[in-house]
């Protein structure tokens, strides 16, 4: 099997990405919206036409803060520091001396809810790759040899740190040059991500239980049968994700604007994660069990 | 055979006739059960507001907030409803900041998006008082009714007794006529006041003011100890409730300041629902495509399950029911992928199976047997992270996390039960040349 034999580049190929990833982080640090900070977002419409962004701010010079940017066809987010009702029916009448514009929607987020929110996030996310861990560990607890059913589990989270470290620095750089924020429905994206791609290789796995219970004598190399198992998975792997990917794009581009921006990321995190499903996941099991080999 | 080709057929009839009332429940003017229960949805897709309010209970002991914020939720909702809000949802929420609880009540206000003045309605802390009237000449007349007239010019003064003395109101019944009483006990402080003031103002009259605003005013008989006081005479029993109602309200000790507000348009939540329909449509039409070129005969089966697994998360969305948001369609769009998946994982086992030189039926068989673990881990690790989704729980996500669930639950009931009796209610063509050709996937010929 292809992947089993240039494992090393298939591996090193997600470290670099990973790698790549950090330094993005580094680089360009994780905007976060309102939902994590708290603030407010107003978001309005010029049902005859936008004036340009710059104008805009120099309407809105008493927000100095005031993030301008635009949405859609005809309409403009502007992100600020938490201003009351009273205060943004100011902002909109200032907005509509000079042009005609209707308030779409307006959010107010204080900041122990934006404290409480971020807290929650990375709870749920550790949460998540812990029941994993358990789960797979369970799932696989009678599958010992040739490597422990816990090693299964540490393949998957290799696997899904992966699967959670791409998205965000993708996010990073997306974020850099369009002014994107870091907002609630990521964490959403970033956590079906990590269940898709669970899902998948968990599907593997289950290959490379099934041909170790049925060869019970052990005579076929581990790297030969997580091979077979790839390669007798990997046409429902791809197929899988080409559907749900077909879904994803398409909410993407034809989708509510509100979850444009999930969409895409949830694309970018099911390619990795189908990718860390068939070209990782398996291939680090087969690097266990040579250093346990190793060993003893 | 022929059971099983029975059976799918009735499920097909069933499945599009429910499929067609959930369709024409969307359009208006049908009352048959389907449409009487509409898609709820949330705001951000029907317009109108949200608000979170954080409650102040640091005076409270740690026993009363509970009901106290019941009450508080109580009395925010008469005041909503009072404002003609149809369908509002009010409700206490806790949540954790920095390890300390937070008390909350969260109002969402379904077509309202003009905010000042529900803020205003709901913001304001009810105020209850007892003032008295001042040593300026009155002119409060007793009719022969018993009903106390007040001129609104006399000059009532504050008596320093207002809803934090006042530990609850009660409707009563005066055992002889049948005339409902509202009694009042007020805490030790207050009892105490309650008797000075009273012992000074024998045969006057005393008003009881809510935010500014006589309700009542009783004329003083006697000195009253004990902290127990009636206001009796010319109450009709929904009056003498509503003005319960009303001081027990004003007796709330919990004030509230807003935090955080959500207000979306009409136009912005339409289009919205407009987009996700139409991603939804299209999204099925390619998989559609998809499905039946590469999976040939299955891939058709598949289709009809999809059809039918649409039809039944819609029904469970109407009944339950969910409330529908954008991050809820998204939801919903992505679990249709899910869905496919399960019957992947079952057509492709049956086709390794079949290349080992199974019969279609054996093949048929082992497929469902050996793909049954795989979907089964598979679900089981997406709806874990399902739960933990609903748990995480701000309402956007909670509604993405209840759609994705029930659909990775809906799927797999519709993957081993459907699909499967689908598939084997299908003629094989063993041995012939299409046979081979329905059956196939891919490329092959």
């Amino acid at each position: 099997m292809f992947i089993t034999r240039n494992k090393s580049f298939f591996i090193a190929l997600s470290v670099f990405f990973v790698v790549a990833s950090i330094i993005a982080l580094a680089l360009f640090g994780l905007p976060l919206g309102i939902d994590f900070k708290g603030g407010s977002q107003l978001q309005v419409n010029y049902p005859n036409g936008r004036p340009g962004i710059e104008t805009i701010k120099t309407t809105l010079a008493a927000l100095p803060d005031a993030v301008v940017q635009p949405t859609g066809e005809s309409g403009v987010i502007i992100k600020t520091h938490t201003i009351t009702e009273v205060e943004k029916n100011a902002v909109i009448a200032t907005l509509a001396s000079t042009d005609t514009v209707t308030e779409s929607s307006f959010t107010t987020i204080g900041p122990s809810v934006g404290a409480e929110l971020k807290q929650k996030a990375v709870v749920s996310i550790i949460l998540v790759l812990l029941a994993i861990v358990l789960f797979v560990a369970y799932a696989f607890r009678k599958v010992s040899y040739p490597v422990s059913s816990w090693k299964y589990g540490g393949a998957v989270i290799l696997a899904l740190i992966h699967d959670i470290a791409i998205p965000l620095g993708a996010f990073a750089v997306i974020g850099h040059y369009t002014g994107a924020e870091l907002d609630t429905l990521f964490v959403v994206a970033l956590l079906t991500t990590l269940a898709l791609s669970i899902s998948d290789t968990i599907v593997v796995f289950d290959r490379i239980r099934e041909h170790l219970g049925v060869d019970e004598k052990h005579n076929t190399p581990f790297e030969t049968v997580v091979g077979e198992s790839l390669k007798e998975t990997f046409a429902r792997s791809i197929n899988t994700s080409v559907i749900v990917l077909v879904m994803v794009i398409t909410l993407a581009v034809v989708g509510p604007k509100s979850t444009q921006l999930f969409a895409i990321v949830l694309a970018i995190g099911m390619f990795f994660g189908t990718y860390s499903s068939i070209f990782l996941a398996s291939p680090l099991l087969i690097v266990f069990e040579k250093m346990q080999k190793k060993h003893t | 055979m022929l059971k099983r080709r029975i059976l799918s057929g009735i499920i097909i009839i069933i499945g599009a006739f429910l499929g067609f009332l959930v369709f024409r429940g969307v359009q208006p003017g049908h009352t048959d059960i389907v449409a009487r229960h509409p898609f709820r949805l949330g705001l951000d897709l029907s317009g109108g507001s949200a608000l979170l309010y954080k409650a102040d209970v640091s005076k409270l002991s740690a026993g009363q907030v509970n009901d106290s914020m019941d009450a508080l939720r109580d009395v925010i909702e008469r005041r909503i409803n009072a404002f003609g809000v149809s369908e509002p949802v009010i409700q206490v929420q806790t949540g954790l900041v920095n390890g300390s609880r937070e008390n909350r009540l969260s109002v969402e206000l379904p077509g309202i998006t003009n905010l000042d003045e529900a803020i205003q309605t709901i913001g304001q802390t009810p105020f209850l008082e007892f003032r008295v009237q001042s040593d300026e000449p009155q002119k409060a007349i007793i009719n022969n009714d018993g009903v106390v007239e007040i001129n609104p010019d006399q000059n009532f003064v504050s008596t320093g007794l207002d809803g934090k003395y006042l530990k609850r109101a009660q409707l009563e019944f005066q055992p002889n006529t049948g005339e409902p009483i509202v009694s009042l006990q007020f805490d030790e402080e207050g009892a105490k006041l309650f008797e000075k003031i009273t012992g000074e103002n024998i045969g006057k009259v005393i008003a009881i003011y809510l935010d500014g605003g006589v309700i009542s005013a009783p004329v003083v008989r006697e000195a009253i100890s004990g902290g127990q006081a009636q206001i009796s005479g010319s109450l009709a029993p929904q009056e003498a409730k509503e003005l319960v109602g009303r001081l027990n309200s004003g007796a709330l000790p919990v004030p509230i300041t807003l935090i955080s507000t959500q207000t979306v348009g009409a136009t912005l939540g339409a289009e919205a629902i407009h987009a996700g329909v139409k991603a939804a449509l299209i999204g099925f039409v390619l998989i559609t495509i998809f499905l039946i070129m590469w999976y040939r005969l299955p891939g058709l089966v598949a289709v009809v399950a999809l059809c039918l697994y649409i039809v039944i998360t819609l029904l469970l969305y109407k009944f339950i029911p969910v409330t529908l948001s954008a991050a809820g369609i998204a939801g919903f769009i992505i679990s249709i992928g899910m869905a496919v998946d399960a019957n992947i994982l079952i057509f492709e086992r049956y086709r390794e199976e079949r290349s080992r030189g199974k019969a279609t039926n054996d093949a048929m068989d082992a497929g469902f047997a050996r793909a049954w673990y795989s979907i089964r881990d598979a679900n089981t690790a997406s709806s874990i992270i399902a739960i933990i989704l609903f748990w995480f729980g701000s309402s956007l996500i909670k509604g993405f996390a209840l759609t994705f669930g029930l659909g990775v639950v809906v799927a797999l009931l519709s993957a081993i039960l459907i699909t499967k009796l689908f598939l084997r209610a299908l003629p094989t063509f063993e041995g012939k040349k299409i046979g081979r050709f329905l059956f196939s996937s891919g490329f092959t010929k």
